[in-house]
């Protein structure tokens, strides 16, 4: 019987591809197929906002960077992590991050929930110099972020580019993204409240790198890195829910 | 093509296949890897049955464990919580700091979590021994901005310093260059003035002149004897710490562009507990590295 079914389905070319296709497409079929009913299964987060154009800035240089190499924003249901990081991540958290950046080494911390853990000032020095602040660390400098003027002519096209795989923005957002990378970044300015009415109160206006006359790539990254885990407060109630359950 | 034929060399069967006098043999896969894929296969099975697994569109199949990864984290952390808290973080909590301090078994296991909460959280800005850096204050300098005792630092701990808390401790140094309080010679006499605080030298003249911009531009925060105010988070100025660096030009930036600085609020990521394991640690502090 063995050698019989081997002898035939070798011996008929046409078969023999449709055999290949069809089991190839198995292990397909079991990545791709829960991906049908996503909608279903992601947790639901009202209160989330999307990123400001300031914050997709920061996070396009967290990307050219490499940040994402050393550092995870995953934080993983293990005891351990959540006694030192927080609330374990959810996937509603990741919802507007495209490509998402969980990670797959720390080589650093994890940096799910680094948003509003430390100061701006300390942001600042920590990327031109790691060592100033932590004298055992290994993370590079990255001392151009506070020299290099931040390019935010083309953040309505990355807007328009997020709207394209589902990202909220309106075409309020679209069109006065530009306006609003510069108002986040200089508090107590026409366009800084126009940032507020438009991404929510709770939206950092500061500067971040401290110096309010110029828009410079740290002010991005660091806009980015103080909002990392804030844009739901969905992880932190479901935390309390389970706690209130359990009383 | 011959089937069946037996190899000389190895007694074994052929495939029946031979390039240019080269034949392949049909040696079956050992006896223990067999076996071994076996298991394999059947371990993936009883997990299928026990363990969530497949997919069913919105839902998929639970297992006969009821296995969920959150709510076991959940329980785990839960269940140490209960451990510590019938061992001494129970105590922790009903006591007050003097009596916690007052009793060393107890400050024990405090010191050791108050440590590892102090490395997890605090120690990016102030070192891992509490030292501090530029900009972020020496903890062990007992040179408090906004005081020391045990109640005062759980509510900065709690509420942040320039923070985004609704309660948080406000503190502001003016820029009295930038905004053109003072003018350049004046604010050079006041750091002379300011310096001596501390045992500097400097030209007698400056400083003389440098004591008048003091009373009446800085006393009101700084306090008349400079030794800064609890109130309002002013420093001490006549002490050796300096937050923001005691040399001459340090101290005219601080002067000229002022300072605002920034401690995070901690009461919506640490638990009261956690808050008061902290307090405890900060205010026995000896300045030691642990």
């Amino acid at each position: 019987m063995k050698e019989f079914f081997h002898r035939k389905i070798e011996r008929n070319a046409i078969g023999f591809v449709v055999a290949i296709v069809a089991v190839a497409s198995i292990g397909g079929f079991i990545e791709i197929a829960p991906l049908f009913t996503i909608h279903e299964t992601v947790e639901e987060a009202p209160d989330m906002r999307t990123y400001t154009p300031l914050e997709l800035a920061g996070r396009n240089i967290y990307i050219r960077e490499g940040c994402y190499a050393c550092h995870s924003q995953m934080i993983r249901t293990l005891r351990d992590e959540v006694e030192r990081y927080g609330p374990y991540s959810l996937a509603v958290e990741s919802k507007y991050d495209h490509p998402m950046l969980w990670g797959s080494k720390r080589t650093g911390p994890d940096l799910a929930r680094l948003g509003e853990k430390y100061s701006d000032a300390w942001h600042v020095a920590h990327l031109i110099n790691p060592r100033d602040v932590v004298p055992e660390s290994v993370m590079p400098k990255y001392g151009w972020l506070m020299r290099n003027e931040l390019r935010i002519d083309d953040l309505g096209e990355h807007l328009v580019a997020q709207q394209a795989v589902g990202v909220p923005y309106t075409s309020e957002m679209v069109d006065n993204a530009v306006q609003d990378a510069r108002g986040q970044a200089a508090p107590d300015t026409d366009a800084a409240s126009a940032v507020a009415e438009r991404y929510g109160e709770a939206t950092h206006v500061r500067a971040f790198d401290g110096d309010p006359s110029r828009l410079t790539e740290m002010d991005a990254l660091v806009a980015y890195l103080q909002i990392l885990g804030k844009l739901t407060d969905k992880a932190n109630q479901q935390a309390a829910a389970v706690e209130v359950e359990e009383q | 093509m011959e089937l069946e034929k037996r190899d000389r060399v190895t007694g074994r069967m052929t495939t029946g296949h031979e390039w240019n006098g080269i034949e392949e043999l049909e040696t079956p896969i050992p006896r223990l890897v067999f076996y071994f894929l076996g298991a394999t296969i059947l371990f993936s099975v009883i997990c299928w049955v026990l363990y969530p697994t497949w997919p069913l569109g919105s839902t998929f199949t639970k297992g006969l464990t009821g296995f969920d990864q959150r709510n076991l984290v959940t329980e785990q952390v839960a269940r140490a919580d209960a451990e510590r808290a019938a061992a001494w973080a129970g105590k922790v909590e009903a006591m007050s700091y003097a009596e916690i301090e007052a009793d060393p078994a107890l400050m024990e296991p405090v010191r050791e979590a108050g440590r590892t909460l102090f490395v997890d959280n605090c120690a990016a800005c102030h070192g891992v021994n509490a030292t501090g850096g530029p900009g972020f204050p020496n903890l062990t300098a007992k040179s408090w901005l906004w005081g020391g005792e045990p109640e005062a630092i759980e509510e900065t701990i709690k509420v942040g310093i320039n923070s985004t808390n609704d309660d948080t401790r406000v503190s502001q140094m003016m820029a009295f260059g930038r905004d053109g309080v003072l003018a350049a010679a004046q604010i050079s006499d006041v750091v002379t003035y300011v310096r001596s605080l501390s045992g500097a030298e400097g030209d007698a003249a400056r400083m003389e002149a440098g004591k008048e911009v003091f009373a009446a531009n800085c006393v009101a925060c700084h306090g008349d004897d400079a030794k800064g105010s609890h109130d309002v988070g002013a420093p001490d100025l006549t002490d050796h710490f300096w937050i923001y660096g005691g040399d001459t030009s340090s101290v005219y930036t601080s002067v000229y562009s002022g300072r605002q600085g920034h401690m995070p609020h901690w009461d919506t990521r640490l638990s009261p507990l956690q808050v008061k394991l902290l307090t405890l640690y900060v205010h026995t502090l000896d300045g030691a590295p642990n």
